[in-house]
């Protein structure tokens, strides 16, 4: 449900800060405690599968970590985490600058790290014997906001192609995957022609363009890998001399499938890393990150994604030992 | 009620069309026309739970009503879920039904007509209609924020109580309206107080008509994601809630809308086989309200 983004937090801060604030009282009265064993963690729902597995992974060795992870969405949840009430952020795009703002705000430094890649596949249907690949200019003459009522057939995109209408599915215009799919390909962040049938359930897209002979669609790679006899994989050519790349493990993680890939990550505050519960969790889920991401069908970070988590974990795994970090 | 009338003279009535075959022919148009709904009706139900159970039923069992979610499906279970829902559907129940029901009796009984009371009433009928993500972007003001109750039950409990306020607030009205004026005509003759005629009277026979309303609002808290979705209530919780003002807590219908989002099939199964469960708790509860309403309804004797 990522219609809630943006104008939720607008409301919600209206509400908190002027009207009710005399109301805090039976926080007073019940607040405190509780805080000790528990682990919050909110995002993105492309991310939450990765943080589910690392959860319940690390409950097996310490099942009295009460470890929670919701979805709200990216920016619903850097809303909640700028503000302290979340200790681990999921989020399918990085920390926007305003956001890191926001949590200077409120006391609260923020370290991401990367958790995996996630590619985005285009796919067209099985019966589809004309297309094996795109590229990036195709793909931004079907996309872009003006192709809407001139690019209507398969013949529209390329002459040697039949005259099949073009019958398209895609996330919904609140989706991180529709923000950087049309950030990437059409250029502009949301620029996106409205005549294509969006859903926030993949499912459905997978549905949609399985049904349709002329279909095309794009959403995560693990949608494509869970019903690969009900849809073909499109190689997508970057345009650099290359030629076409499809998404797999390997294209992925060394980058060649470019530039429908992506990095998702978690951002953790340094506030609740200096709690040892958080820092001990984070340093198991950074750690078996590739592990995770590959159990739930996305791929793992790259060599220098790698590095660099480890170093960080390095630096900031041991901030709870210094009494000063602690609040 | 009356069931004094027998329907055959009722029949005999309906049949009574003096010649005019032009309107006895829109009478049986009209028959066959809502017979046609109700078959629709019953046909899209009937084939929508024929699904459901055909692909969830082989994955209902104890494991799975006993089992924490689990990030592979064969494992995923609905303990926690199923436990917060019905602690959440509980703790509604126990802040809805008092504000609800005094709300009603006040607008009914007490409040003389005026501008107050209209200008009440009607914002009573508008927020009914209010979309339920409202209430829970209020919510994570009010309770979650302002009132520091965290992602709790009682922050949960109290933003589905607003979802649910105004139709509580509008069956009881409807209820209490239905107990005839003479009621309380003779019970003020008998020198009876407001409150002893309230009490005594008024609400013991509006009950089931008040009870009607409250299991249909609650049935209706129960199926709701958004509003919890947006004060933040977890997917995945692997404890039970042990107190309701801090322990985070997951839902069936955030569970469900969960796994019908997940690339796996096999996770839609499971989601199939929670839709299962959570049709069982519905059918539990209304169930209940059939029966206090047969048991209540018999104690009225006028």
């Amino acid at each position: 449900m990522h219609f809630i983004r943006g104008w939720e937090s607008h409301f919600a801060g209206w509400f908190s800060s002027r009207l009710f604030s005399l109301l805090a009282l039976p926080a007073l009265l019940c607040g405190c405690g509780g805080q000790g064993e528990s682990i919050r963690i909110d995002g993105s729902s492309t991310v939450y599968p990765v943080s589910e597995a690392a959860a319940e992974a690390y409950r097996v060795e310490h099942p009295e970590i009460r470890i929670s992870v919701s979805q709200s969405g990216t920016s619903a949840g850097f809303s909640k985490f700028v503000k302290g009430e979340t200790d681990i952020s999921d989020a399918s795009r990085p920390i926007k600058d305003s956001e890191v703002e926001e949590a200077r705000a409120n006391g609260i430094e923020v370290v991401g790290f990367v958790v995996a890649q996630d590619g985005l596949a285009v796919v067209a249907n099985p019966e589809n014997d004309w297309c094996d690949s795109l590229t990036v200019e195709q793909l931004k003459t079907i996309w872009r906001p003006e192709a809407k009522g001139t690019v209507s057939t398969w013949q529209d995109v390329n002459p040697d192609w039949p005259d099949v209408p073009l019958k398209l599915y895609g996330p919904g215009t609140a989706s991180g995957t529709f923000e950087y799919f049309t950030q990437v390909i059409n250029g502009e962040k949301k620029a996106s022609r409205p005549d294509y049938t969006p859903s926030e359930n993949d499912n459905m897209l997978v549905r949609g363009v399985s049904n349709e002979k002329g279909g095309l669609g794009y959403f995560g790679y693990a949608y494509y890998a869970e019903n690969k006899e009900k849809l073909k994989l499109l190689g997508v050519d970057a345009g650099e001399g290359d030629g076409p790349v499809k998404p797999d493990e390997a294209s992925v993680k060394d980058g060649s499938y470019k530039p429908l890939a992506r990095p998702i990550f978690i951002y953790v505050s340094k506030k609740s890393l200096a709690r040892p519960a958080v820092s001990e969790f984070v340093n198991f889920y950074v750690e078996n990150a590739e592990k995770f991401a590959v159990q739930k069908l996305y791929v793992s970070p790259s060599q220098d994604e790698l590095a660099s988590n480890a170093e960080l974990l390095k630096s900031e795994a041991t901030a709870h030992l210094e009494p000063t970090a602690a609040n | 009620m009356s069931n004094s009338s027998p329907p055959v003279y009722r029949n005999s009535l309906a049949e009574h069309s003096n010649g005019r075959p032009l309107a006895k022919f829109a009478s049986n148009a009209f028959a066959v026309a809502c017979a046609t709904c109700t078959i629709v009706c019953m046909a899209t139900l009937v084939v929508l739970l024929w699904k459901i159970f055909q692909f969830g039923w082989g994955r209902v069992n104890l494991d799975f009503i006993t089992s924490f979610p689990s990030s592979t499906a064969e494992n995923a279970g609905i303990k926690s879920s199923l436990v917060g829902s019905l602690y959440l559907i509980g703790l509604t129940a126990l802040f809805s039904v008092p504000l609800g029901v005094g709300t009603a009796i006040y607008l009914e009984e007490y409040c003389k007509p005026s501008r107050w009371r209209t200008f009440a009433q009607t914002n009573i009928a508008n927020l009914a209609g209010v979309p339920s993500i409202v209430y829970g972007i209020l919510g994570l003001g009010l309770f979650v924020r302002a009132m520091s109750l965290n992602r709790s039950l009682l922050a949960g409990a109290l933003t589905l109580t607003l979802v649910i306020l105004p139709i509580v607030i509008l069956a009881s009205q409807e209820a209490l309206r239905a107990v005839p004026k003479t009621i309380r005509q003779a019970s003020y003759a008998l020198g009876a107080t407001r409150w002893q005629t309230v009490w005594g009277q008024l609400l013991p026979a509006s009950l089931p008509g008040i009870l009607t309303g409250v299991i249909l609002a609650l049935s209706r808290a129960l199926g709701e994601a958004a509003p919890l979705l947006a004060i933040g209530a977890a997917t995945y919780t692997a404890f039970l809630p042990q107190d309701i003002v801090h322990d985070d807590f997951s839902v069936l219908p955030l569970q469900i809308y969960n796994w019908t989002d997940q690339p796996q099939e096999a996770f839609h199964q499971a989601a199939a086989a929670a839709i299962v469960v959570l049709l069982t708790v519905l059918i539990c509860m209304n169930a209940l309200a059939v029966f206090l309403r047969y048991r209540f309804s018999k104690r009225i004797q006028w």
